[in-house]
């Protein structure tokens, strides 16, 4: 996973509420079986269909923190939707509520997602219009979001941040604990279901 | 301390607490599908990994697969690729796998009740947001993405922060007509898309307690359309009557070890939710979506709400835009509203008592000229039933397709899907734009109401046929 300490850019402003998961990446995008190439499918529908989409807005070219209304990521858990906002170049998003699966998604991969109060919304949402050029700071060390000296403080437990901080899989980490895992396994009960697999094909070359 | 169900199925799964770390949560059932996997199997080749418990993972083929000429190789090569993909991956790594036309093949959250896989008190996780329909048996089940997907893969655990509670009490008895689907839909409308967010949603109440377990599966299947994670239902006899005989089931001594288990999975009766929620089924009549996000519904007796009366600024331009996109007028009756297109099935609706009920409607009458019907079961199984029972035969007969098991145009990934600008009545879980196809106008129904609509031509309910 790619770190995640500060990062300075310009706003994307995207006016909706309820972005859900179909919008960001539509079905027809998620047949690839790599992590990359995504982009191209980010807001497919609505880059093709209004030219004055934000993503189609010159001003905006080059955006790297999308601010959406609230509800933003919900649906489907299709991670296909984080990977094509990185593979476009975000690198945080800004809203007042992610839906539960978008957002775990979001943390595991890198793009921070960002909770902040509708109000803060509205005002990066007009000074986007106002000045488009204009810079924000996303600051995983001190937690704030700042712009035109304006500090806007948010919350990220302190394991989630470490992860990010440092760019830590997951994996590793909980795969430190396998015997915490296997002692669990010892005592789980007879009758729970297991499905017989075929037999595994040889690895390696 | 008394606790809810949902804590007490997560402090059962507990591997590892730490203070300031999230719970290590064992699953127990991982279930495995096309499109959310491939890059997951890539993270464990990677990282020179092993699939921890191939026992306790099941793979199928669900949502790119065609539902027609299902004997032939698949004509998209994108999907062809990702198909081949995932029966790559489960050979190398020891997975079962349930491929197109198998018998036990169809989508992923039909088979595994089906099978006897989903238990009461079992963690069940999958890469689609649709996993909390096994709730429905009393298991905590949720969906999770991709990186997660490698993550029990790897460890047949996951890191997890303690989600909220949230009861939703459905008091009294459904009126005739009303179905599960109808109290699920009209649910969402109350709390919003976001009104579940966080929280593990638990449903109780007589009428609950009254509904078949595939009911409660429809219910349990859309509780992430509210923003929850996961909902569920406590186990009763309904639950252990599914379940008793089951191909996974328990049997001998061992399901009764498993049924002395199983009735202590309760709530306390002095738990404490986060939240709680009072719907009265009495007053519930067929519910119909008319927008983009399944919270924008109402009775199917009602008219397409005017976006100037949602007090939340929000809300009206989402309604704005949800008019402009379906095409639709305020003040249009939704009885009013003509369809192209009725889509049957899905994790929602595609069990054998949801394409009974539409056949109930359907027999004897003909679909409406200019409308399709596409019928298509959850899984190989109940088409299998539903044939036994002659079902097909009333839906062709009717003028409706029958199809093969899939997600089909539910989402559109293969190649049943609608053109832009069509309307659909679909008995699945979502009306987001573009879902069923590209420029596609759904609105979501119950199986009755959509074997109505197929006859009428237009949003339709049994009892004005």
């Amino acid at each position: 996973m790619e770190k995640f300490t500060e990062h300075t850019g310009r706003v994307a402003p995207l006016r909706r509420s309820d972005v859900d998961t179909d919008q960001i990446i539509p079905a027809e995008y998620l047949k690839r079986v790599s992590r990359t190439g995504f982009g191209d499918g980010l807001f497919a529908a609505w880059r093709s269909a209004d030219p004055d989409f934000v993503l189609n807005r010159a001003q905006h070219a080059g955006a790297t923190i999308l601010v959406a209304g609230p509800d933003f990521g919900t649906g489907s858990s299709r991670e296909h939707a984080v990977w094509a906002l990185q593979d476009y170049g975000f690198r945080a998003v800004l809203s007042p509520r992610f839906g539960d699966i978008f957002r775990g998604n979001s943390l595991k991969a890198g793009l921070l997602t960002v909770i902040v109060p509708a109000a803060t919304v509205e005002d990066l949402w007009a000074r986007a219009d106002r000045d488009p050029a204009g810079e924000v700071t996303v600051d995983l060390v001190a937690r704030e979001v700042r712009y035109d000296g304006v500090t806007v403080a948010f919350e990220l437990d302190d394991h989630t941040r470490w992860r990010l901080l440092n760019g830590f899989d997951d994996i590793g980490l909980t795969l430190r604990h396998s015997d915490a895992i296997a002692r669990y396994e010892a005592a789980r009960p007879g009758w729970l279901p297991r499905i017989p697999g075929p037999a595994p094909a040889a690895r390696g070359a | 301390m008394s606790s809810t169900l949902a804590e007490k199925l997560w402090e059962s799964h507990l591997v590892r607490r730490e203070p300031g770390e999230p719970d290590l949560l064992y699953v127990d059932l991982h279930l495995v599908h096309e499109v959310t996997s491939p890059q997951a199997f890539d993270g464990l080749r990677l990282a020179g990994r092993r699939v921890r418990r191939p026992d306790l993972t099941l793979a199928t083929e669900d949502h790119n697969v065609p539902t027609a000429g299902i004997d032939q190789p698949i004509a998209d090569p994108v999907s062809a690729i990702q198909v081949e993909t995932l029966r790559r991956n489960c050979a190398e790594f020891g997975v079962r796998l349930y491929p197109m036309g198998d018998r036990e093949q169809g989508i992923v959250h039909v088979i595994g009740p089906q099978l006897g896989l989903t238990q009461p008190g079992m963690t069940i996780v999958c890469g689609d947001s649709h996993t909390s329909t096994h709730g429905a048996l009393g298991a905590l089940a949720f969906g999770i993405g991709t990186s997660e997907v490698e993550h029990v893969l790897a460890s047949q655990t996951l890191p997890l922060r303690p989600l909220k509670t949230m009861a939703v009490t459905v008091t009294g008895q459904l009126p005739a007509g009303v179905t599960a689907k109808d109290v699920i839909l009209a649910l969402i409308s109350r709390i919003g898309t976001g009104g579940g967010q966080g929280h593990t949603v638990e449903y109780r109440g007589p009428a609950v307690e009254a509904m078949s377990m595939e009911a409660r599966m429809t219910v349990c299947n859309m509780s992430i359309e509210a923003g929850a994670r996961a909902g569920m239902v406590a186990p009763d006899e309904t639950t252990f009557g599914y379940l008793k005989g089951r191909p996974h089931a328990p049997s001998g001594a061992a399901w009764d070890e498993a049924l002395a288990h199983w009735r202590t999975l309760r709530s306390d009766p002095d738990a404490v939710f986060d939240r709680e929620v009072v719907l009265d089924a009495a007053t519930l009549t067929p519910y119909v979506t008319w927008g983009t996000n399944p919270s924008q519904g109402g009775p199917l007796g009602g008219v397409v709400p005017d976006p100037a009366s949602f007090a939340d600024p929000g809300q009206r331009a989402a309604a704005e835009k949800a008019l402009a996109y379906m095409g639709l007028a305020a003040g249009t009756r939704l009885r009013d509203i003509r369809v192209e297109t009725v889509f049957l099935g899905s994790c929602t609706n595609g069990r054998l008592e949801d394409l009974r009920a539409a056949a109930a409607v359907i027999q004897g009458r003909r679909v409406a000229d200019g409308v399709r019907m596409l019928v298509v079961p959850g899984s190989m199984r109940v088409k299998e039933q539903a044939e036994l029972e002659g079902l097909h035969e009333v839906f062709t007969a009717a003028g409706a397709q029958w199809r093969s098991a899939g997600c089909s145009m539910c989402l559109g990934m293969n190649p049943d899907q609608l053109r832009p600008g069509e309307r659909s009545a679909s008995t699945s879980n979502r009306n987001f734009e573009g879902r069923q196809g590209r420029g596609g106008r759904t609105h979501l129904v119950s199986p009755p109401v959509a074997a109505a609509t197929a006859v009428a031509g237009r949003l339709a309910s049994p009892d004005d046929l």
